[in-house]
């Protein structure tokens, strides 16, 4: 699909100007020699190799480690900008929590008929395990990452709400890094909000969260999967970064009432434990009894308030593709507010009349799995073909509740520094937001991610995506 | 710090000290070859699968063709070969990358280059017209690994888990080459502390990086017990078996100093430490060499032992 005319460019107007947003640095890249950015670009990837800053993708060849492509042309929000999407993901964050409490407590809003019981009860992500807790601090969703995407001047939308483990941050910080390795001097001419501390603000949240009477240096872990899992680095580098200890399944166990790791010197208790590895795996007493990756008889300790699970068991009813065409009333419902940030219209396949119109324009639909996630399992109409429709058409019909559908968004464009030069490319923003009882933190910027190929709307890293940095200007 | 962290350091020290040891024998063997005719090369060649004690491997792969070529490339990278050089710096990269917080950022990248390096040097067999390059690169890039160790790490408990597996993994490469070199080397018992010139001997030395060392202590004479005494007492020689204890001793006692107690390690090491110091080359022949030896390498694997338990480095 070729990009549509309609588009709207961060960088450049219609009529070829340069946006406010981006006028230092256009006058800094106007300056610059072409061969000495193509040096700077290759420069880039070896920075990157040489660090180790790599993913693995499920299904390539085993083990193979991939860099996600690093693009060197920023991506530039305007303070007024930001100021305007942090209180609407401030809001919508705080409407997350509250919906959480509420779904494992009183059901109030499906009591006032607002979201439909068989989507809390029926919803794989929904643990009959959280019913009646309350968390340590009472916070779910300790780290949040919220997809905005944008098509207009003034028009953000959210696309989609991660609250279980959002992955990216690393690099988020490594963009920063590395950009401020290549060119210094940019950031000297063009005020940008830095985004280093944001393992510092991390783990302060977290400690922010221990469970009651831990005094105040509250140990805190970082529980991976392992090396072999694909977010490894990211694991790796905010245990660092924090100055956290990088724990596996098989190091922590049940001690004396308390979750403990094993030391050069014996057990010691954890109280914060920042867990990337999923619910399902979590406790092989409580969940997937096959699971080597959690710790057996954690969820005890848990609803014993001994230990504080980030982000908390069970928020993934919070942040799965149903429940997010209600976001607009669950924000509604839990702050009294009109929603600040939008969301993309959404066609619940598991009402006939949406998915009789969601069957009749395939073709102009992008249609997702409920559950799915990374872009997979999903169809984009426009670019696919009669026979992919036809074959999608038929899983539709068989499972519609599996699906919900959107319109193809005309994606806002950022200039990529391609071969021939700049060239338009589609991009998203997942800002991080950190909650603790203190309080919500939006780290300036997030991760933009961008698509590679000119035209193409997919953004993931596992299927070809790459990254920018993602400026944030002072005031 | 977590007990799998230290395994991990213990064990990322372990490999890449043998993928240097290993490039070191190679290297000795392979000036070794380049001066001899073709059957007295064989030996040599074969000797050095003998040292790794890799012989069953070698020949379910290789039967009994001691090539150079078949040698070097099985010692360097065949798959049949658990602990070639290169599964050794993979080794020593998946362990470094499972205790990243434990490394600085500047050892992890110098694991992390010299394994992309060396994957690289040895994706395909190598060629004689390229075996001393390779070789030198091996002993570059692991110099590198310990340069940056040295300059950027804390000298705490993660220092001496990786030290202890630095001298671990020495301790039993010395002793082996020695082992079964001096026998090969020496025609019979009856030449022991006679004076010879043989480039043999200085092989020998070579592969522990030594021979220059070992001539300027002893003016140039090659004499074979002079030689054991070097690799096995001599307290100032990196690679000799008592330099090796000594720092093995020192790093475990940081670890007591650290820790407030003692554990069962420092007591087999005290044991041998003593032994060390009280006993002489002259002794050492009279029990024999290869009983000596062979006790060493046993003992010294006890104490690796005693400290992965210890120290918790698994559950």
């Amino acid at each position: 699909m070729n990009h549509a005319p309609s588009s709207f460019d961060e960088m450049i107007t219609a009529d070829g100007a340069v946006r406010p947003a981006y006028a230092g640095y256009r006058a800094w890249l106007d300056a610059q020699e072409p061969a000495a950015l193509r040096r700077k670009d290759a420069e880039a990837e070896g920075f990157f190799r040489k660090t180790g800053i790599t993913f693995n993708v499920y299904g390539d060849n085993a083990g193979e480690e991939r860099l996600i492509p690093f693009d060197m042309v920023p991506r530039i929000i305007t303070a007024h900008e930001w100021r305007k999407l942090s209180k609407g993901i401030e809001q919508r964050v705080r409407a997350l929590n509250a919906f959480l409490h509420d779904i494992y407590h009183r059901q109030e809003i499906v009591r006032a008929g607002r979201v439909p019981q068989r989507l809390i009860a029926q919803n794989a992500a929904f643990l009959p395990q959280m019913v009646g807790m309350v968390p340590p601090g009472g916070v779910y969703t300790h780290i949040v990452g919220i997809d905005l995407v944008r098509t207009g001047p003034d028009e953000f939308m959210v696309l989609e709400d991660n609250a279980r483990t959002p992955s990216g941050v690393s690099y988020m910080l490594e963009n920063r890094e590395t950009m401020m390795a290549m060119f210094p001097e940019l950031f000297t001419r063009v005020n940008v909000r830095p985004v280093q501390d944001y393992p510092r603000r991390l783990a302060k949240s977290l400690a922010a969260c221990a469970p009651a009477g831990c005094g105040d240096r509250p140990v805190v872990a970082v529980l991976t999967p392992g090396i072999y899992n694909s977010a490894y680095f990211e694991h790796a580098f905010l245990a660092d970064q924090m100055g956290a200890e990088l724990v596996e399944g098989s190091d922590l166990r049940v001690v004396d009432g308390r979750i403990a790791m094993r030391t050069t010197r014996g057990y010691q208790p954890i109280d914060v434990l920042y867990r990337r590895v999923d619910d399902e795996f979590l406790d092989p007493l409580s969940f997937n009894p096959a699971s080597v990756l959690g710790v057996p008889g954690i969820m005890d300790i848990y609803r014993a308030g001994r230990i504080t699970i980030a982000n908390a068991p069970g928020t993934g009813i919070a942040d799965d593709k149903a429940i997010y065409s209600f976001m607009p009333e669950i924000v509604e419902f839990y702050t009294g507010e009109k929603p600040l940030l939008a969301n993309v219209p959404t066609w619940r396949c598991a009402e006939p009349d949406s998915l009789a119109y969601v069957l009749e324009h395939l073709a102009e639909l992008v249609v997702k799995e409920v559950h799915g996630s990374g872009g997979y399992g999903m169809l984009i109409g426009p670019t696919s073909s009669k026979k992919e429709i036809e074959a999608f058409a038929a899983k539709l019909r068989a499972k519609p509740d599996n699906y919900i559908a959107q319109p193809t968004l005309a994606l806002s464009t950022v200039p990529i520094f391609a071969k021939s030069g700049l060239a338009p490319r589609h991009v998203d923003l997942r800002p991080f937001v950190l909650v603790s009882p203190q309080g919500i933190d939006i780290t300036p910027g997030g991760l933009t991610r961008v698509a590679l190929k000119p035209g193409s709307l997919v953004v993931n890293s596992s299927q070809g995506g790459g990254t920018k940095d993602s400026w944030v200007l002072e005031d | 710090m977590l007990g799998r962290t230290a395994n991990g350091v213990f064990w990322m020290a372990r490999y890449l000290e043998r993928a240097e040891n290993t490039a070191r024998l190679l290297n000795a063997g392979f000036r070794m070859a380049l001066t001899r005719d073709v059957a007295t090369a064989q030996e040599e060649w074969r000797s050095l699968i003998v040292s790794v004690g890799m012989t069953p491997t070698y020949e379910a792969a290789h039967g009994q063709d001691y090539s150079g070529p078949a040698v070097w490339n099985f010692l360097l990278r065949e798959k049949a070969n658990p602990g070639s050089v290169l599964a050794m710096i993979e080794g020593a990269r998946t362990n470094a990358r499972g205790v990243r917080t434990a490394l600085t950022r500047e050892v992890w990248e110098a694991v992390n280059e010299s394994w992309m390096q060396l994957r690289e040097a040895l994706a395909r067999p190598v060629r004689e017209a390229s075996l001393g390059q390779v070789l030198g690169a091996i002993r570059r890039q692991m110099t590198l690994v310990r340069g940056a160790m040295d300059g950027t790490m804390l000298r705490n408990e993660i220092h001496n888990f990786t030290r202890i597996g630095t001298f671990i993994e020495r301790a039993d490469n010395t002793a082996r080459i020695l082992d079964v070199k001096y026998y090969l080397l020496l025609p019979s018992l009856a030449w022991v502390g006679s004076s010879l010139d043989n480039v043999q001997w200085d092989s020998l030395l070579r592969s522990v990086s030594g021979e220059r060392a070992y001539r300027w202590l002893n003016a140039g004479t090659m004499d074979p017990r002079g030689i054991a005494q070097f690799m096995i007492l001599d307290q100032r020689f990196p690679r000799s078996l008592h330099f090796c204890i000594d720092k093995l001793r020192s790093n475990l006692f940081g670890l007591a100093h650290e820790y407030g107690h003692e554990t069962s390690a420092h007591e087999l090491l005290r044991a041998l430490g003593t032994q060390f110091h009280e006993t002489t080359i002259e002794a050492i022949f009279e029990g024999g060499l290869h009983e000596f030896l062979t006790a060493f390498i046993a003992c010294n694997q006890q104490v690796a032992q005693a400290i992965e338990h210890d120290y918790r480095f698994i559950a």
